[in-house]
């Protein structure tokens, strides 16, 4: 059973007192093909090829940039990483390093290519539990499988409280102050610690790694663990400890021309009419 | 032997890249005729990239030569004007070299914070090109001073730096054995406590065909402390001459990425232009001068890399440090040309960038060093031939 995040009124966000804490922030990176250089899918197991060069998630950039403003912000504590990878791939992890991150733990194992969301999920939880956070942060969803799970089964997994899509973060005491991105606006919510978070892109601006932050990343510890030490058989990762099968992939449907609309005077009437078949007016 | 880049480099090309596409062309086009590119040079010296040659006993990066070739290399791929502040990264090398260990432990950490700029480099004068031993201005020695006299010429980023290196004769020209004695180097404070000038020194901007912050310098009783003079009196050419090596080596790696930058765009475009029922670049009028430059540009860039390592291990490098920038100087004027070509009347149109770069890279066949001296150089000291000239 999970502890609970509690919605506040605004007013009592008001009437809190910032206090500062030394923070342990882990943050869960995930190396991916380049956007810009995506390579294609395995026909075999229809899921992205990832021989390709790999770069740090960009939506965990902003995870790794508010962990580093919250432990900037307490004037003492650390940020860590913990990703996973098929393979020994570091790129993505150097590039958070040289952010500010302290050290990683990276779970490289071969017998981890087919994993699914929730295996992952577990993977990185036993790789966290023991590293005594404060704080667990998490893009909301990667870029390359944007299943969005992730974050929340960790927590399920630790039995810690869980807030999603926070756009900011304070911390207070034992708790945080998580402002939750929502269609109208947002939420304020009050959770304690431990617990985790997962951020949206573009609610902080990640920094660029300074020279000298690329040239220490090369000397921060960066630990390498296979599935079995953290406990698991080879039959509970991989493709044969996935739940999930992917049956069919499917180009996107080409987008549909749209009606053009010519101005004879008369242009403003169709456009509205037309909003209005939409509903969006 | 490999001609494997250290895998640092990659890291270093990416997170100059990525910083530097943060600005992108049309930054840089928004500057033309004169603006400096302050945003952009103070963010690259809060990231501490500027700073990369300085050694770390001092707040800077100790990054090889080789490397700091890659950061100017990937701004000017980028599309950027590494001219406007790669000085701060070499004219430290006179001071470093020669200076004191109180002027190091006074002036190099701030300049590696980025609290003092030392981008200006004052040797040429209006009747002193290449001929450097022909300088008139003069620091004459009053007590605990000295008194300087004079005028230089093409003095670039002088109203956005605070110190200058100054090549000063000391010596009359008639007293010494040859022209290029009697020279001395001084590092000049060129502000005071208010951020103004110093009296005696006046800056003239020089409207020039790209944007490129140059200037002259007067001099007219600029009072400065003794102990501004870096090194041995008299003995200021040798100690600039150093420096001027390694100011080869990084601008020709500029040209190199001037020249990526053309010959992406113009093989981009030649792929997508559809003439005559087929891209332009099936044609090979288009083609072959595209693949022909991108030739010259690799064999330049095997030069640099030389020049770079040889400096890098302390050896002599003159002759490779002065072929790399005429190779790459002329490699990226070829792909320049070629991309103009290639674009049509699109590459005289700022929005595309072209003539912007290939004003920016055409400088660099004539300074800092003309490529016909570096021939002169080449024939007379490495061929041993007469001198030309």
């Amino acid at each position: 059973m999970c502890r609970r995040a509690h919605v506040l009124g605004l007013d009592q966000v008001v009437k809190l007192s910032s206090t500062m804490h030394a923070m342990k922030v882990v943050v869960c990176v995930k190396q991916i093909p380049d956007p810009a250089d995506p390579g294609a899918l395995d026909p075999e197991t229809r899921t992205l090829k990832r021989d390709v060069k790999l770069i740090l998630d960009e939506s965990d950039s902003y995870g790794v940039e508010m962990a580093l403003q919250l432990v900037e912000a307490a004037g003492e504590g650390e940020v860590t990483l913990v990703s996973m990878a098929p393979n020994n791939e570091r790129s993505g992890l150097a590039t958070a390093l040289a952010m500010g991150a302290a050290s990683a733990t990276l779970v490289s194992d071969p017998a981890l290519v087919g994993t699914d969301a929730l295996t992952t999920a577990k993977i990185l939880a036993a790789t966290i539990k023991d590293q005594g956070a404060d704080l667990v942060i998490a893009g909301s969803e990667s870029s390359d499988g944007y299943t969005g799970t992730v974050p929340e089964q960790i927590a399920a997994v630790l039995d810690l409280p869980s807030v999603t899509a926070a756009k900011s973060v304070e911390v207070d005491g034992s708790n945080i102050l998580v402002k939750r991105q929502t269609d109208a606006g947002y939420d304020s919510i009050i959770c304690p610690m431990p617990a985790v978070i997962s951020v949206t892109a573009g609610v902080v601006e990640p920094r660029y790694p300074s020279f000298k932050g690329i040239m220490a990343a090369k000397s921060k510890p960066v630990e390498e663990k296979l599935a079995a030490d953290l406990g698991f058989e080879e039959d509970q990762v991989g493709w044969s400890g996935s739940g999930q099968e992917i049956v069919e992939v499917a180009e996107a449907p080409t987008r549909e021309a749209g009606d053009i609309i010519e101005d004879d005077g008369e242009a403003h009437v169709k456009i509205v009419e037309f909003l209005e078949s939409l509903k969006v007016i | 032997m490999h001609f494997d880049e250290p895998e640092d480099f990659a890291v270093i090309r990416s997170e100059v890249r990525r910083l530097a596409d943060k600005y992108g062309n049309t930054y840089w086009r928004s500057l033309e005729p004169d603006r400096y590119p302050e945003e952009f040079v103070s963010e690259l010296t809060k990231n501490g990239w500027l700073s990369a040659l300085i050694p770390e006993e001092y707040g800077g990066g100790g990054l090889s030569l080789s490397g700091a070739t890659v950061i100017l290399e990937e701004i000017a791929a980028s599309g950027g004007n590494p001219g406007a502040c790669h000085a701060q990264m070499y004219v430290m090398g006179t001071l470093l070299r020669h200076g004191s260990e109180e002027q190091k432990h006074k002036y190099l950490p701030r300049v590696a914070d980025g609290s003092l700029r030392l981008q200006a480099f004052a040797v040429t004068e209006p009747e002193a090109g290449s001929e450097t031993g022909k300088i008139r201005t003069k620091a004459e020695r009053d007590g605990d001073t000295w008194r300087i006299s004079g005028q230089k010429i093409w003095t670039s980023r002088a109203e956005y730096s605070d110190l200058m290196i100054l090549l000063a004769r000391t010596t009359p020209a008639e007293e010494c054995e040859r022209a290029i004695d009697g020279l001395s180097v001084f590092l000049v404070e060129m502000r005071n406590a208010e951020g103004s000038l110093v009296n005696g020194m006046t800056i003239n901007p020089i409207d020039t065909w790209m944007n490129h912050s140059t200037t002259e310098v007067f001099f007219d009783d600029v009072v400065i402390p003794a102990d501004a003079l870096i090194g041995t009196e008299g003995m200021g050419f040798r100690h600039v001459l150093d420096g001027m090596n390694a100011e080869r080596i990084l601008i020709a790696s500029e040209c190199i990425g001037d020249g990526r930058f053309f010959l992406d765009k113009a093989s981009a475009y030649a792929n997508d232009r559809v003439v005559f029922g087929r891209p332009i670049g099936a044609n090979q009028g288009v083609q072959f001068p595209l693949a022909k430059a991108y030739a010259h540009l690799e064999a330049a860039n095997l030069m640099r890399f030389k020049a770079a390592w040889l400096f890098d291990q302390g050896h002599s490098c003159g002759a490779e440090a002065n072929m790399a920038k005429m190779l790459a100087s002329n490699a990226s004027w070829e792909a320049g040309n070629a991309a103009l070509d290639t674009h049509g009347g699109f590459g005289f149109a700022a929005e595309y960038d072209i003539e912007r770069k290939l004003r920016e890279t055409r400088l660099y066949q004539v300074a800092p060093i003309n490529n016909n001296l570096i021939l002169a150089f080449l024939g007379e000291k490495v061929l041993g031939m007469p001198k030309s000239y």
